[in-house]
């Protein structure tokens, strides 16, 4: 197929950038959407033009490393998709696609559709963990855990870091994010002990990273990859409450 | 001798317990004096870096990525193995050991082997308190599957993403050592060499992938954990990034590299679709807890099928050869790894293979659809039905889904002794990096565990021990302005400004495919001496050209994605040629090397009298009973060939059936 596209150039994180057009011929439906990234450019190298930079990994959707807004949607248009999953058989022959990078305040451009989501590593070292020294856990079947419980904690901790949720929120906001983190691990009867802890100190760095505040415009949802749902933005919303309550509390008694 | 294992005295059972009393300890108000280099953050390098910072040493990570969270083993999807047990269906550590010996085509060092069944359990133990959500039944308790090469049911899961969820728990942990700084990470920082001073490991010279810095680092020790080489074939189910860089460059100061023709052909994945792909996916062996693979018996059929005129769910189920079920009766679809590619492989080569290009067979769910509905299949394989019709278009639940073997690990690695120290004082490899475990064929599952077996239970000890030997007064002691750095720093620079500014006709990605058509020809499922030997002949003359004529555009001193592929395609030549030499010279087939030289025929008693089929694997262990070791002579030189003989004390060499 032909493709006509549009991509976001920008040398490095102080330059301006803009779009640049390119013609693309010869693309199997079978290619991924990243294999096209490829033969692009391998064509710029060829004439001695720099190639699009770009993320990517383990081209499988689990990496979370690839990261672009395909005509105007994080990950591009299909459902639960990463970028690197997307084939080309969802085009047609003659179609103009957009590309950028994610756009978002946390996450500042440093080349082409490449930015840094180090952010979000922050927010996780704030408190997105449980405290298990090396060595001193106990039999893994010692407490059990109701199936429903477990399941509920995986579809949580499903989330890939990409952060299609942030580029897609108009106020850039991590909650989804986030959210996923604090009810994977606050579901958990071993993440109990931490739970206050976790969720105040998970807020409170995502507010100084500088990602925005969530005004329920529900983006985030339909940009995730990995369909996390609302429903943890409403569970840390819920322990945050309480955590704040009790934590008032402690310091008043 | 150089390359002397050091297995600690004793019976198997109590070697690794007796070793841990011995050896050395640092006293904990001394360990933040000491500096240990850590280089990769995936289930091996995440999980040392967070365990020796907890024990309070100061620790620097570094990895390729933009989030030491995107390491490779967040792809692994099936499980990870542990004899816990909890399904009394008879295992234990004896048996993990003895299945991993015995599937590792006895190649590999049995007390390494016996440590790693040993802290298996303790694994499932700190990954479930970190967090971990495994798979459980509905009464609470922590539920198994099968997998490959195994009778029991020993497999802990997280449905197909067990890599991602046991990678995050490493992740975690590490990054609570980040956030209290006993952890300084460095993130998209490549490592592109490590320095020796006074023959220790003491450094690492890195380059920041965002702007180009050239950086040296100064510690008390270096521990790679920077994963396999799947990528010297250029197609494999490894990320794009996965190299041999590291390994490759501490193989040029010295250190020994081990086995590096074992590579494991994984027998499901989703088959080549055309010559613009840039990578294979794997479906995850736990599949074949419920498909049945088969391929058509007639070749018509196939033909018919690959044109596109018949539906596979037309094929009568009697021209239907399962043919794993045929041939292995007790194993089944879950005979191993290597012995379920070949088995592919021949139905392909005898004209029956399906998908457009003949290489192809089905994975069909049709039974057991139909035996347990297509919920449960759904519950159980979901999202890897999912992935599959995302990327073939295909409906698995209705038409069977297609594979095709394709490279996914490697078995090879830098050679390492019982502590996991290389020849190398003061350099420790861990993980796939390493050649341990896993001898010349690794079973399924194996991985994650012995990842996070070095990183948790192997290398907090063993990196204090060596410490504790160096002494309180070494501590610190090299700093990064030795003559050592210098020279490494000066040579890193050198191969930069090369590949600049020969400025070429051809991309970096074009010689990587290139190379793969070379070593995946000729040095992948099945190797004979001729084709290997054709192979080192073309790979240097393709060294030559790309030195010649290879085009990196761009600059050093920015992101550069073109430069970044190309050093690590020039390693990949170097390190592919020394696979073809190592292959050429095992004049045996074990595991995951097949040499077509040497295999069963009708003429040996032992396929006479049915305990063997025709063409499987044939071991000589009189002679090749060791570990190949290959160390760096200079460049352009024939390397030189170093042996650790393969003594076992609990397990007879046998050959394997898994009729
Ligand atoms: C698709 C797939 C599925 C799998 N499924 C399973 C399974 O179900 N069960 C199982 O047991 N095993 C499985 N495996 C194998 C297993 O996942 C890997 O062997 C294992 O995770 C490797 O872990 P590691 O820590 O050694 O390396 P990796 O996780 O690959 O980590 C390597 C680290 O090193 C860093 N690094 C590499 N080179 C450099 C450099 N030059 N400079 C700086 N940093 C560098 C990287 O950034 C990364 O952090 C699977 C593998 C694949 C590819
Ligand atoms: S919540 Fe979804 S969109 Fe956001 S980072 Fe996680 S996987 Fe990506
Ligand atoms: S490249 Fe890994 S998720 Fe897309």
């Amino acid at each position: 197929m032909k493709l006509h596209l549009k991509i976001w150039r920008q040398k490095n994180a102080n330059n301006p950038g803009g779009f640049e057009g390119y013609d693309l011929d010869d693309v199997s439906e079978d290619s991924s959407f990243l294999e096209m990234l490829d033969i692009l450019n391998e064509q710029l190298v060829d004439k001695g033009q720099s190639p699009v930079a770009f993320d990517h990994d383990c081209r499988e959707g689990i990496c979370g490393m690839c990261s672009m807004m395909i005509n105007g949607h994080a990950h591009g248009p299909e459902k639960a998709t990463t970028a690197c999953q997307l084939h080309m058989r969802h085009f047609k022959d003659g179609d103009t696609i957009t590309i950028e990078p994610w756009r978002a305040k946390a996450f500042p451009v440093q080349k082409d559709l490449i930015v840094d989501r180090t952010a979000f590593d922050g927010i996780i070292q704030a408190g997105g963990f449980i405290t298990a020294r090396t060595g001193s856990a106990q039999d893994a079947n010692l407490t059990p855990i109701g199936k429903e419980v477990a399941d509920k904690a995986m579809d949580a901790a499903a989330c890939i870091g990409c952060g299609a949720c942030v580029a897609a929120c108009p106020n850039g906001s991590a909650m989804l994010f986030s959210g996923a983190k604090v009810t994977h691990l606050n579901s958990l009867p071993q993440g109990k002990a931490e739970r206050d802890r976790r969720v105040l100190s998970v807020v409170h760095a995502m507010d100084d990273a500088g990602f925005g505040n969530c005004t329920n415009y529900g983006e985030c949802q339909e940009a995730c990859p990995k369909e996390i749902k609302l429903d943890v933005i409403a569970k840390m919303n819920r322990d945050y409450a309480l955590a704040s309550v009790r934590s008032f509390f402690s310091k008043a008694g | 001798m150089e390359f002397n294992a050091n297995i600690p005295e004793g019976p198997l059972d109590q070697k690794w317990t007796k070793h841990k009393t011995k050896i050395k300890l640092v006293n904990p108000a001394n360990r933040r004096k000491y500096h240990v280099i850590i280089v990769g953050s995936g289930l091996a390098g995440g999980a040392a870096a967070a365990s020796l910072a907890e024990m309070g040493y100061n620790v620097s990570c570094f990895c390729y990525q933009d989030s030491p969270r995107r390491a490779h083993s967040i792809a692994a999807q099936g499980g990870i193995n542990a004899s816990k047990n909890y399904q009394n269906d008879g295992d234990s550590t004896f048996r993990l050991f003895y299945d991993t010996v015995k599937g590792g085509d006895f190649r590999s060092r049995e007390a390494n082997v016996y440590r790693l069944a040993e802290v298996s359990g303790n694994i499932i133990d700190q990954c479930v308190a970190q967090g971990v959500p495994f798979a459980r039944e509905y009464g609470g308790l922590l539920a198994n599957r099968s997998f490959g090469g195994a009778q029991v049911s020993r497999t802990f899961y997280a449905r197909g993403q067990t890599g991602q969820q046991l990678l995050l728990g490493a992740y975690q942990q590490l990054s609570r050592q980040i956030g209290l700084g006993q952890v300084k990470m460095y993130n998209r920082h490549e490592m592109l060499d490590v320095v020796l001073v006074d023959g220790h490991a003491k450094g690492i010279i890195t380059r920041n992938l965002v702007d180009g810095k050239i950086e040296r680092f100064a510690g008390d020790c270096v521990i790679l954990a920077t994963g396999g080489y799947g990528n010297a074939f250029f197609l494999s189910t490894n990320a794009q990034g996965c190299n041999v860089t590291a390994a490759f460059r501490a193989y040029r100061r010295g250190a020994g590299f081990a086995n590096p023709c074992y590579t494991q052909i994984h027998p499901t994945c989703i088959p080549v679709h055309g010559d613009q792909q840039s990578k294979l996916t794997l479906m995850s062996e736990s599949l074949r807890n419920d498909g049945r693979v088969w391929a058509p018996k007639d070749r018509e059929t196939a033909k018919k099928i690959r044109e596109g005129k018949m539906h596979p769910g037309d094929v009568p189920e009697d021209e239907r050869d399962y043919y794993l079920e045929r041939k292995y009766p007790s194993f089944g679809n879950l005979a191993p790894r290597d012995i379920s590619s070949r088995a592919a492989k021949e139905a392909c080569d005898d004209g029956r293979g399906i998908a457009s290009t003949g290489l192809g067979v089905f994975l069909d769910f049709r039974d057991a659809i139909q035996r347990f509905g297509k919920d449960t299949i759904a519950e159980r394989y979901g999202n890897l039905f999912d992935m599959y019709n995302r990327i073939t278009g295909d409906d698995p639940y209705t038409t069977p889904m297609m594979i095709y073997p394709a490279v996914h690990y490697t078995m090879g690695g830098l050679w390492v002794d019982y502590n996991l120290e290389s020849n190398l004082p003061g350099l420790f490899v861990a993980g796939e990096a390493n050649f341990s475990d896993h001898g010349a064929n690794r079973l399924g599952a194996s991985a994650l565990m012995q990842g996070l077996a070095d990183g948790y239970f192997v290398l907090p000890y063993t990196v204090g021990n060596y410490l504790g030997t160096q002494g309180l007064a070494a501590a610190g002691k090299v700093t990064t302005d030795a003559p050592e750095f210098e020279q490494a720093e000066s040579d890193v620079r050198a191969k930069i400004d090369k590949l600049l500014s020969i400025q070429g006709t051809e991309s970096p990605r074009s010689f990587h495919k290139r190379l793969g058509d070379i070593t995946w020809s000729k040095c992948g499922m099945a190797r004979d001496k001729a084709g290997l030997e054709q192979a080192i002949v073309e790979i240097q003359a393709l060294k030559k050209e790309f030195w010649e004529n290879v085009k990196v555009v761009g600059d050093a001193n920015e992101i550069n994605q073109e430069l970044e592929r190309a050093g690590r395609v020039a390693d990949f030549m170097d390190f592919g040629e020394l696979m073809c030499r190592d292959a050429l010279m095992r004049e045996e087939s074990c595991g995951g090397h097949f040499r077509v030289e040497h295999q069963y025929t009708e003429e040996d008693e032992i396929v006479q009298s049915g305990y063997l089929s025709p063409g499987e694997a044939k071991r000589h262990d009189d002679e090749f009973g060791f570990v190949g070791i290959w160390k760096f002579e200079g460049e352009d030189q024939v390397p030189s060939l170093h042996k650790e003989m393969l003594e076992y004390e609990e397990v007879k060499f046998a050959t394997r059936s898994y009729k």
